[in-house]
């Protein structure tokens, strides 16, 4: 009895202590990227509340006010500050609902995706054996092959649609989540503490989701944030070829792809669309790296 | 070493087929193809007829077997669009990527080679925060919008190159630097570092003791060593660049594989679509493999994993 209490001590200080370190880190740490914090923050507030911050409908046609640049030009206007697309329609209206379509792909996916990894990480590196070598080949299957052009035929094959682009990534996305984790899994089982809790005759499922899960979970937490700039990428790329989310809808990448045949005449329809990712992929690549450096010395060497 | 080269050809093999699983499985999802290549006035008993020629009729495992042994035997069908074998037009295009990946990565290699150098050389000063940040931006900035801004900065507001399309070489350089942008930033990180390490070496302290010039020393006697694993990198890129081209082919209209396959895609032209994606899957599981195997022959603790 005595054993498993220790064990449900260390483990749940161990836990304790993660998330306690984190906060310390969030609110003392010196190098924090409070830039790039403030830019997801941004990113995530205007992607939920899209509808009530944006000035126009972002699918509304204005056959008066077409091609109209941002407002610092002469023929700009105040009222469409980033200017309009060949329609009339807002750009700042389409940029800001677009972030809300990027959130919903990028975080369902890394949320799916890493839940799935995990799950396949647990259950390969603790389980091991048959389990073991089966998931590890099917996850060697999925990372050897060519992301984008899997991606694309997948797209072509179930047919553009955001639902379809979320299952598709979350699809190519595990694998990567489970190649790591696993490794992470089978260091945090030769602990005393795993012992011990078999010994007090812990159930292996207590003891993957009890005892080894908040020790993998900082690994996963960074993995995720890496991994959220390559979805948005990934899912800007896909509506940019016009297989990602159908238009009208207004995607940061179909975006780009309308203001392709306007490159002569009106600069702006690709260009902001391609600032905002180019924003968040960054914050996510310094948040995640930042992360990386803070949560896990033995991150640094890989 | 045997047995690990082993268990990753049998790997490789096993992502090879479950890629001719997914490209089989497009053309049993994207409706009938009797339906698509019959004439508009064909009758119901004529596509009826199409179905049992064109084997349509037989269990979907039959069918996956006659793909297969088709795929091996080298046939990989008729493109509905063009009505041609799809590897003759898959050769036609093949060249024209060849060229768009070849002047990539010469571009690559000259600039990120340069930064590379100056930036070790110059380490921790302006230089070397500027190459930090290139190479941030190398793996943040969507492909398609640089190639978009490179369009509109040199050919719509300088005028000097054309903004799409093939012919001249002026064609060829903002396709190259937008494909090579994302290795450009690898290889300049890879240089730097494999460039302060040789200078750390005792050779060329040595070198230095005998009076060797600066630039001597860096160009002659470190460079020449660190050059290797750079190469290596390099020349593996040159593969995963001949598949990337999708997105940069359609950015600029050129008619490489890569553009093949989004048209394809967009005519409902799917025995072109299978013929360009397995080959392009082939292509990169098969270069994955080699350099699996390169790097387990480098470093003996991967083989015993």
């Amino acid at each position: 009895m005595s054993i498993s209490v220790q064990s449900t001590a260390v483990d749940g200080t161990s836990r304790q202590e993660s998330g306690a370190r984190l906060w310390a880190m969030v609110l003392h740490a010196r190098e924090l990227p409070l830039f790039s914090i403030g830019l997801l923050l941004l990113f995530v507030i205007t992607g939920i509340f899209g509808d009530f911050i944006s000035p126009h409908d972002p699918l509304r046609t204005n056959l008066r006010a077409v091609l109209l640049p941002p407002f610092w030009e002469e023929t700009g206007t105040a009222t469409y500050l980033l200017g309009t697309d060949h329609l009339g329609r807002d750009i700042l209206s389409r940029l800001i609902c677009g972030a809300g379509v990027s959130i919903e792909v990028g975080f369902s996916v890394i949320i799916v995706a890493g839940l799935l990894g995990t799950l396949v990480a647990l259950l390969s590196g603790y389980i091991g054996g048959r389990i073991d070598a089966a998931l590890m080949r099917l996850c060697d299957i999925v990372l050897s092959m060519p992301y984008l052009m899997v991606a694309i035929v997948l797209a072509a094959v179930l047919g553009p649609s955001k639902e379809n682009i979320i299952i598709i990534l979350i699809v190519l996305g595990w694998a990567s989540y489970a190649r790591v984790l696993r490794g992470e899994v089978l260091r945090v089982k030769e602990g005393d503490f795993i012992r011990l809790a078999v010994i007090a005759g812990a159930s292996p499922v207590r003891i993957m989701f009890r005892h080894i899960f908040p020790n993998i979970v900082n690994t996963l937490i960074i993995l995720a944030t890496l991994q959220l700039g390559m979805v948005i990428i990934t899912e800007a790329s896909l509506s940019f070829l016009g297989l990602g989310v159908p238009v009208p809808e207004p995607a940061w990448g179909s975006m780009c792809a309308e203001g392709r045949g306007y490159i002569y005449d009106a600069w702006w329809i690709a260009f902001w669309p391609g600032v905002a990712i180019m924003l968040v992929v960054l914050s996510c690549n310094f948040l995640g790296d930042w992360l990386r450096i803070r949560l896990d010395p033995k991150f640094r060497q890989i | 070493m045997k047995r690990y080269i082993l268990k990753r050809l049998v790997q490789a093999f096993v992502s090879l087929f479950a890629v001719t699983l997914i490209v089989f499985m497009l053309t049993q999802l994207s409706g009938d193809p009797a339906l698509l290549m019959a004439p508009p006035d064909a009758t119901p008993r004529d596509i009826q007829e199409m179905r049992e020629i064109m084997g349509l009729t037989k269990p979907l495992h039959v069918q996956y077997g006659i793909f297969l042994a088709d795929i091996l035997s080298g046939e990989f069908g008729r493109s509905f669009k063009w009505d041609k074998p799809c590897i003759a037009i898959w050769l036609d295009r093949f060249p024209n990527t060849l060229l768009l990946a070849g002047a990539s990565m010469v571009i690559t290699i000259i600039i990120g080679l340069s930064f590379g150098i100056l930036s070790a050389v110059h380490v921790g000063r302006w230089f070397d925060q500027f190459g930090k940040i290139f190479a941030l931006m190398g793996q943040a900035l969507p492909v398609f919008w640089l190639g978009l801004m490179l369009m509109y900065l040199f050919s719509v507001k300088l005028r000097w190159l054309p903004t799409s399309g093939m012919g001249s070489w002026e064609h060829l350089i903002m396709p190259a630097i937008t494909l090579g942008w994302f290795f450009t930033a690898s290889i300049a990180r890879l240089t730097r570092s494999s460039m302060l390490d040789e200078l750390d070496r005792d050779y060329i302290k040595m070198a230095k003791i005998k009076g060797v010039s600066r630039s001597g020393i860096i160009l002659r006697h470190a460079l020449k060593n660190a050059t290797i694993p750079i190469l290596t990198l390099g020349s593996l890129n040159f593969v995963f660049m001949l598949n990337g081209t999708v997105i940069t082919e359609t950015v600029f209209n050129w008619p490489g594989v890569g553009r093949l396959v989004v048209e394809a895609i967009f005519t409902r032209d799917f025995p072109l679509v299978q013929t360009t994606v397995l080959i392009g899957a082939s292509f990169f599981i098969f270069v994955n493999l080699m350099v699996d195997v390169l790097y387990a022959y480098i470093d003996p603790r991967i083989r015993y994993q």
